[in-house]
């Protein structure tokens, strides 16, 4: 059935998957410095400074990955483009309202005028959460192919919550480490709370989705494939478990392995995407739109295709070294 | 109706805000290149005083035009999902490459740029800054290649009312893009240029007598004189461009409402649209068809051979006149200032204080000339292709003017802050005392040292 779904030629499969890919590394990367806006301590200005000092050369090229998930959007599949938008007008103004005052609220908070500094704290706090919790509601209006009533509404209610504890989890993992001593603490004991909210939440999700989308019931409760799909689930709760388990015992002994937090919220988030990817390929809206019905020109996929296998390797490439240069714990940003 | 005038208004606001931003970012990260590279030659720490000063102007100016800039890639689905739908095969790949080629890099490397020292070797840190001003100016030729392609469409075949690429070489460099994009460049330059010497200007009629602010005067003065006539030449060649492919923009520009020989240049008036003739206006005899055919009796299309398909007259003929007269203003300062720098090394200060009033004029003059150039497509979204009527979005104009009020109410306080935060900056560092040159040589050596150090280990 899913054959018939698909192209001739492949390249509307091969977008659909760098849209999915390009969406979860923007997840793991912008989620952890919106979770890490979203948490911001506003009783503590010293912890204020060092989770910000934590994301300061990263956001910028992190949010560059949605522009990148929107342009493929765009680009490769401009119906559904026209579509998601129209469909979520007003989310999409209030995450972008969202979005700008946060990024600016990270710059005008290093050097305004010191009195407005709290005030700049705040809009960056906030601006986190009203991004973090809009994109969480589109989600889940995406994922039930933007069907309108009161379940798909409550859905998508979930669905922010859910996508905000996740943020909330990545982020504390990132402070982990990226922080020492109280910092790091606090850091973890909120990723304890943070990760059993987003792991109800996923669960919650898992058990309602079959019921609020058709596509998924059938796609899930196929046999044999549903012995294939089962370890996916069990990965993740055994991940949940170990990262908790770490979260408990910081800080460790010479801080040892201070990275596993972050790498395993991501691969749960990894593990969850392609749970999503299965659950609806080759659609690229759920039930409504396939990548085949909504792709644009072959010529012209064909075209960006070609930069995108000699550009991204190198994106990928450069995105690791900049990493490198700010590996360990991060200290005070200052501006040289 | 109602939905596609408020549309046009809120992507007007939006790219309006937007550009002002990139505007400044192009060129000021090709001026911080030359800091760089400048205290790198010669290791005086003046130029990394000014390159300090002006990278923290830079990030500031950079992460508004970021987020600005996001608005942008979401309004193609929310408000014009017929732009994307009829010549998406050709605009989505040149959007794609742009992200490709430049947001990353930019993004990425400025990382480096900004927090970098210490932590990488001192050509990396140089290395980085030249990245980033290479992606900023990739970033312009894509868009501007996508923008000319609207204006000057080629290289294509429709099918079933959908635009397909036919030959990518003819669509990228569409025949008004070499002047699009080098005027663009030129406005970048000279906007920076007039940022730099206005806000150094203000620093010293504030009192600061260090010699970093004096240096960027010099700077900026220097290159606004030498950019403003090679960009009122290659104005005028845009303009020949312009008249050859869209002859209906010239005539609104120059409210030539009738056909005819021997033009004169109108230097002001009213257009009246109604009564299709110029009020209260004063003219230069055959002008514009010297201007424009380089003959005095050489014809010139009136508004008239285009009924129905050409812009409206008066924003173009205000705006036109409007950008004209700053860059006119820009000439005679920026040679005054620079005849003071050069030949008196000294600028009185009444002439720091007409830099100040020019801080921004690039901004004005920008804006001017992308009124003219936007207004004067219409009706058309894409010459001959896509009426912009046509690509409008069926969302509720209610929906829409709220998305649009929210954005005007965020546009302005974003911009009061950003002008408050660039002066308070610039008063702040009155109060930094002046290096002392041999203490502050032999820290920096340090410096340098133990971030070689670090990457040897590394």
């Amino acid at each position: 059935m899913i054959e018939s779904m698909m192209s001739d030629t492949g390249l509307p499969e091969i977008f659909l998957f760098l849209l999915g890919l390009t969406v979860f590394i923007y997840a793991a990367l912008d989620g952890y410095d919106l979770g890490i806006g979203m948490l911001l301590p506003l009783d503590n200005l010293q912890q204020r400074h060092e989770y910000i000092d934590s994301i300061g050369p990263f956001w910028d090229a992190n949010e560059t990955w949605l522009v990148m998930a929107v342009g493929i959007l765009l680009i490769a599949f401009p119906q559904a483009h026209s579509m998601v938008f129209q469909e979520l007008y007003i989310p999409t103004a209030i995450l972008l309202l969202g979005l700008i005052m946060r990024g600016v609220a990270f710059d005008f908070r290093a050097k305004a005028v010191t009195g407005h500094r709290r005030l700049w704290d705040r809009v960056f706090k906030y601006g986190s959460a009203m991004a973090t919790l809009t994109q969480g509601y589109m989600l889940g209006r995406y994922v039930l192919g933007f069907e309108d009533g009161l379940i798909p509404q409550l859905f998508a209610g979930l669905s922010a919550i859910c996508v905000a504890a996740a943020y909330g989890y990545i982020g504390c993992a990132w402070l982990v480490m990226k922080t020492e001593g109280d910092t790091q603490k606090r850091a973890a004991a909120t990723g304890r709370r943070m990760g059993w909210l987003a792991a109800a939440g996923i669960l919650a999700i898992s058990l309602v989705n079959p019921f609020a989308s058709s596509v998924i019931a059938d796609r899930w409760f196929s046999f044999p494939e549903i012995i294939l799909a089962l370890p996916m689930p069990i990965m993740v709760g055994v991940l949940i478990l170990a990262v908790d388990q770490y979260f408990k015992n910081v800080p460790t002994i010479n801080d040892v392995g201070s990275w596993f937090p972050f790498v395993g919220v991501s691969t749960i988030f990894l593990l969850s995407f392609i749970g999503l990817a299965y659950s609806f390929f080759p659609y690229v809206i759920p039930g409504v739109m396939t990548a085949a019905e909504s792709a644009s020109a072959d010529a012209s996929l064909r075209f960006i295709l070609v930069g995108v296998i000699i550009v991204l390797p190198i994106i990928l490439l450069y995105t690791v070294y900049l990493h490198k240069v700010f590996w360990g714990k991060s200290t005070e940003l200052k501006y040289y | 109706m109602e939905t596609e005038i408020l549309s046009r208004i809120q992507f007007a606001a939006n790219i309006s805000f937007h550009i002002l931003f990139p505007t400044i970012s192009i060129a000021l990260v090709w001026f911080l290149s030359y800091f760089k590279i400048r205290h790198d030659i010669s290791g005086h720490p003046v130029w990394m005083r000014i390159y300090r000063f002006w990278v923290k102007i830079f990030a500031l100016t950079f992460a508004v035009g970021v987020v600005s800039g996001i608005t942008m890639s979401f309004q193609f689905g929310t408000n014009w999902p017929g732009f994307m739908e009829t010549v998406g095969n050709i605009a989505g790949p040149l959007l794609g490459y742009e992200v490709l080629t430049a947001f990353f890099l930019e993004a990425s490397f400025l990382g480096v740029m900004l927090f970098g020292i210490g932590r990488v070797a001192n050509w990396v840190h140089t290395a980085s800054t030249l990245l980033v001003a290479f992606g900023t100016s990739m970033s312009a030729f894509w868009i501007l290649s996508l923008n000319s392609w609207m204006h000057t469409p080629q290289g294509y075949e429709m099918i079933d009312g959908v635009a397909h690429a036919v030959d990518w070489w003819a669509i990228i460099f569409n025949p008004s893009l070499p002047y699009r994009l080098t005027h663009m460049l030129l406005a970048s330059g000279l906007t920076a240029a007039f940022l730099i010497s206005g806000i150094s200007a203000y620093r010293i009629l504030r009192g600061d007598n260090k010699l970093g602010p004096r240096i960027a005067l010099k700077t900026g003065v220097t290159v606004a004189a030498v950019l403003i006539p090679i960009q009122i030449f290659v104005g005028d060649m845009h303009g020949l461009n312009t008249l050859e492919y869209q002859p209906q923009k010239i005539a609104a520009v120059e409210a030539v409402w009738h056909t005819e020989q021997g033009a004169p240049l109108v230097l002001f008036a009213w257009p009246d649209e109604k009564t299709q003739e110029n009020l209260y206006s004063i003219e230069i005899p055959k002008l514009a068809s010297l201007i424009l055919t380089h003959d005095l009796n050489g014809e010139i299309k009136g508004l008239n051979e285009f009924v129905g398909d050409h812009p409206p007259v008066k924003p173009l003929f205000f705006g036109f006149r409007i950008m004209v007269a700053i860059g006119t203003l820009m000439l005679l300062v920026s040679w005054v200032a620079a005849w003071f720098v050069w030949r008196r090394d000294f600028v009185p200060a009444w002439a720091l204080k007409v830099l100040v009033a020019m801080t921004f004029s690039g901004w004005i003059a920008t804006l001017a000339g992308w009124y003219v150039t936007e207004i004067g497509r219409q009706p058309w979204l894409v010459t001959g292709i896509l009426k912009t009527s046509d690509a409008v979005t069926n969302v509720p104009a209610s929906n829409v003017a709220m998305s649009l009020t929210m954005y005007l109410i965020v546009y302005a306080i974003l911009l009061f802050f950003y002008l408050q935060t660039i002066f308070y900056m610039a008063r702040k560092s009155v109060l930094v005392e002046e290096f002392d040159l041999e203490k502050l040589q032999s820290e920096e050596r340090k410096e340098e040292q133990a971030a070689h150090g670090e990457e040897v280990k590394a």
